[in-house]
């Protein structure tokens, strides 16, 4: 009867082993991030390094001249692009992703457990940047400060934080009026600590199966910014670049869309299998 | 008086599925309704006291199973069909539940309400159905009842709102009502009123299934009371004797523990150790020999069967004297 | 004769209805000139029904509610929410437990982390040892034996969180202990241990209660003195023999009458005589007695002038018009 208590995490990650689907994608993403780091040394290429031994700049996928997912059309190899590119991808979802979590988290929260005119004039100022143009806004900045990757994760997580603030300030609302929530203002700690140690961690399950359903977005997005030309720079590629490159050869030369919208998808996949696991497990309102 | 029973139930049985196993929330209960009678079902959280009746009505939830048998004027309820179960749900048997609040349907007038369950059966016309839900508003003393027809739940209070609760449960004549826990919501200048509204009815030849955990509703208008303790009958007794001599053990601690508004009073109340068991623990012998203070060895081995007079019965392998003598 | 550990005077309360940028033309007035004493070790009940005020006047006290107009005095200081410093050494002496006995603890929190944060935030007990030992003390002394500090709120019953909530709020040894419903959420059987355990703990350190509750029964066990609230107005206050007793205020009879006793003789014929009418309350008008519209001594004056409350003997406060006639009738 007392054995040390189950913590909710503890349950969750119970629930969370129960679902198949979940649990096998947590694994093939674990392998394609494995792969992404480790694969590119399996092959002799480099990443722009152009073979000039090729009949044809573009050459399909073979065993035999170590070109395992083929060429693009400038000749570099498609096997080292296709695991560089998502290296890039996920970094760029990761850090979007956190970016848009700490700024959204700390914004919702304060404002759900502020209430009144604090949260009025918070949220108000979310549903202003809401308005203008994501696109707009994102050209700007390329043109005004070029297109690192620095920049995009930053611009990408600037606005993406506007949905998760919304969220979070909703939870917070919520939260604000249990009870527990006064018992802290009556032990006399003062509102920082409250949202921290009260507020915060009570979110963080919806936070989290939020945060795993925005990464594919925001995967989705760089590629769209990539396939407007305003994604990542040369050298460096992302699965976006590569699924736009392909998607312009895809009647000559269908191998160069094929294995970066491959890997693509599955990402896409898990990470939504993934988000809904979590969102299941998480929820406490479940039978553990 | 030798009539038949309106309700009788023997050997139900309520299991949820749970990761643990499964949850018996009603283990093996058997009782009668009478016609004309109020039986007054006692029990706190966990007893069953709900589940049971729900499960007559077959509104039992989706992973639960109930075996057994329960027969409204004849006719078996496990075990029908919706459609079965709806073509007796309102015109024999009717449920009153506890939240007054929502027990309306907010976007629909009073007078729809009441006459929605007439007039979709096709058994009354708008406005002879209409005049059958002003009879029902009358009935349980609503003030104003012709304007309360065309007002909206939130107009009305919620010592209101469970009147007309009451009046749509009765709406169609049914010749049980079911009420579960119907005042526990309400403040207690208002439940006298509301009792006394089911009290009329009563009078008025309504069988009501009062389920509650509050001794002094029991008091106020039960014939019978039957009082359960996870899963289980374990008493059954005619309302003045099971409170002047209880034969449970835990109805005498039960009346034992309840503070009272007069009489005399000691520094504590006797209150009762430790807590129900969960419906997914398994016990062997009697539910509440680790509570009782009677218990022997025989009530931790063995679960005591069901003993019965003409009026009484208890399940207890030592029921109390004065309740039981014997 | 020291200062009354806790003194409301006055006290006002108003809500505005309606949101947004028109803030309200109506007020909600939840509590109208209400005074209070809690003298030190005593225990005062505050009996109402829903509407009465009687959770905004908890909250007010307690500083989560502001008040509109009046004065809450702690041991003589007039409580002012910028002293951080006084503001801190009155939470250390008064304490709450709330209704909702799962929704009162950090559900991602276990029962040892609550009852630590109380000890942290309002003695600073930091070191771990210490803290370890003090938070066993204090779960053992609301009748949870060591084990239950690493578990989960969910995996109690009601009656435990409720035991973890007490000794949260005991822990630093107030002098006043607010129960607001405590004990309205648990099942009968569990209401007598908490009952016992609030008593006990209370008789043990000398401590003050302010005991909240729509449960008569209950006040008339723990309170020494009760007092009833209508509608945002203390009607009557007294000692707890004279209340139950010998009522004074149309409103406390039937309320008292209202509740049924456990008992059939008993029960019934009170069940005959129930005639409180039941309006709708119409919360935001101010002529007169607010009870007038529900009672059955209600007189023209009634409607246009508040009444006072008026001595009517040892301790024993009224406000009616008509109490004295309704003292001589009985």
């Amino acid at each position: 009867m007392s054995e040390r208590g189950r913590g909710l995490w503890g349950d969750a990650s119970r629930r969370l082993r129960r679902n198949r689907a979940a649990v096998a994608s947590l694994a093939v993403l674990g392998l394609l991030v494995i792969a992404s780091l480790v694969a590119p040394a399996l092959s002799r290429f480099a990443l722009d390094e152009v073979d000039w031994s090729l009949a044809t700049l573009a050459s399909p996928p073979s065993f035999a001249n170590g070109h395992w997912f083929g060429t693009d059309s400038n000749g570099r190899d498609l096997f080292v692009r296709v695991w560089a590119g998502t290296q890039v991808s996920l970094l760029v979802a990761l850090l979007a992703t956190a970016v848009s979590l700490v700024i959204g988290v700390a914004w919702g929260a304060t404002a759900g457990y502020l209430g009144g005119r604090v949260d009025d004039w918070m949220m108000r100022f979310v549903d202003v940047l809401y308005a203008l143009p994501y696109m707009f806004f994102v050209i700007i900045l390329t043109v005004a400060f070029g297109r690192s990757l620095f920049l995009i994760f930053l611009a990408i997580g600037a606005v993406g934080w506007l949905t998760m603030a919304r969220i979070v300030r909703g939870q917070a609302l919520a939260l604000r009026r249990q009870p527990f929530v006064d018992a802290a203002i009556t032990l006399g700690l003062p509102a920082r600590r409250i949202i921290a140690r009260h507020i915060v961690p009570n979110v963080a399950g919806t936070v989290i199966v939020y945060a795993t359903l925005t990464v594919p977005q925001v995967i989705l997005f760089e590629s769209f910014l990539s396939f407007l030309g305003l994604g990542v720079q040369e050298p460096l590629t992302s699965l976006g670049r590569l699924v736009a490159e392909g998607a312009a050869e895809m009647e000559s030369a269908p191998w160069q869309l094929l294995a970066p919208s491959a890997v693509l998808a599955t990402i896409l996949l898990c990470l939504n299998f993934l988000g809904d696991g979590l969102r299941d497990a998480l929820d406490p309102r479940q039978r553990p | 008086m030798s009539a038949a029973p309106l309700l009788t139930v023997r050997d139900l049985r309520v299991e949820f599925d749970t990761p643990e196993g499964a949850a018996r929330a009603v283990s093996g209960v058997s009782l009668d309704v009478m016609p004309g009678e109020c039986l007054a079902v006692v029990g706190e959280s966990g007893s069953g006291k709900s589940q049971l009746f729900l499960a007559c009505l077959g509104l039992t939830a989706g992973n639960g199973r109930v075996s057994g048998s329960a027969r409204l004027l004849g006719q078996e309820l496990v075990g029908l069909t919706e459609r079965q179960l709806n073509a007796c749900r309102g015109t024999q048997v009717a449920m009153v539940f506890q939240d007054p609040m929502n027990a309306l349907t907010p976007h629909l007038r009073i007078g729809r309400q009441l006459t929605e369950g007439l007039t979709d059966r096709g058994l009354l016309d708008v406005s002879a159905a209409r005049r059958r839900a002003l009879e029902a508003l009358i009935a349980v003393g609503l003030p104003d009842p012709e304007s309360r027809l065309d007002q909206y739940p939130h107009e009305l209070s919620g010592g209101q709102r469970q009147r007309v609760a009451i009046a749509m449960a009765l709406v169609c004549g049914p010749s049980l009502l079911v009420a579960d826990e119907p005042t526990t919501a309400l403040d207690v200048t208002v439940q006298a009123q509301v009792l006394r509204v089911l009290r009329q009815s009563r009078e008025r030849g309504l069988s009501i299934v009062m389920i509650t955990h509050d001794l002094g509703v029991v008091a106020g208008l039960a014939d019978r009371v039957a009082v359960m303790y996870a899963g289980r009958v374990v008493e059954m007794a005619p309302a003045q004797e099971l409170f002047d001599a209880p034969a449970h053990p835990y109805t005498a601690a039960l009346l034992a523990s309840v503070p009272r508004i007069a009489g005399a009073q000691s520094d504590r109340l006797a209150a009762i150790d430790g807590q129900p068991p969960r419906p997914q623990d398994r016990l062997p012998g009697c539910r509440f020999a680790p509570r009782c203070l009677q218990a022997r060895d025989v009530c931790r081995a063995v679960e005591p069967e069901t003993m019965t007079t003409d009026a009484r019965a208890v399940a207890c392998h030592a029921p109390l004297r004065q309740g039981w003598p014997s | 004769m020291s200062a009354p550990l806790l003194e409301v005077s006055g006290l006002d309360v108003d809500f505005a209805l309606g949101r947004g940028w028109s803030r309200a033309r109506r007020l909600l007035h939840a509590l109208r000139g209400v005074d209070l004493e809690v003298p030190d070790g005593r225990s005062v009940g505050i009996v109402g029904e829903s509407g009465c005020g009687k959770s905004t006047l908890a909250r007010t006290i307690l500083g989560l509610q502001a008040p509109t107009r009046g004065a809450i005095r702690w041991r003589g200081w007039t409580v002012d929410p910028a002293d951080r410093s006084r503001m801190r050494s009155m939470r250390r002496e008064l304490q709450v437990v709330f209704q909702d006995p799962f929704g009162s603890l950090d559900p991602r929190m276990t029962a040892g982390d609550s009852v630590a944060e109380a000890l942290e935030a309002l003695e600073g007990v930091t070191e771990a040892k210490a803290r370890v030992h003090r938070v066993a003390a204090a779960l053992d002394e609301v009748g949870l034996d060591a084990g239950f500090a690493d578990r989960y709120p969910h995996e109690l019953s009601g009656g435990q969180c409720q035991r973890v909530a007490i000794a949260r709020a005991t822990v630093v040894r107030p002098r006043l202990l607010i129960c607001d419903e405590a004990v309205s959420a648990l099942d009968v059987s569990v209401q007598a241990q908490i009952v016992n355990l609030l008593g006990d703990l209370l008789r043990r350190h000398g401590t003050a209660l302010l005991f909240i509750s729509h449960n008569l029964a209950v006040v008339r066990h723990l309170c020494d003195e009760v007092v009833v609230l209508y509608l945002g107005r203390v009607v009557e206050r007294a000692p707890r023999e004279a209340l139950f007793a010998a009522a004074r205020h149309p409103y406390t009879r039937a309320l008292i009458a209202a509740v049924p006793q456990p008992d059939p003789r008993l029960a019934r014929p009170a069940l005959e005589h129930a005639d409180t009418p039941d309006t709708r309350p119409d919360a935001t008008t101010s002529t007169g007695c607010a009870f007038a519209p529900r009672c059955p001594l209600a007189i023209e004056r009634c409607s246009t002038e508040v009444p006072p409350l008026e001595s009517a003997g040892a301790g024993h406060a009224v406000a009616c018009h008509r109490w004295r006639e309704l003292a001589a009738g009985s």
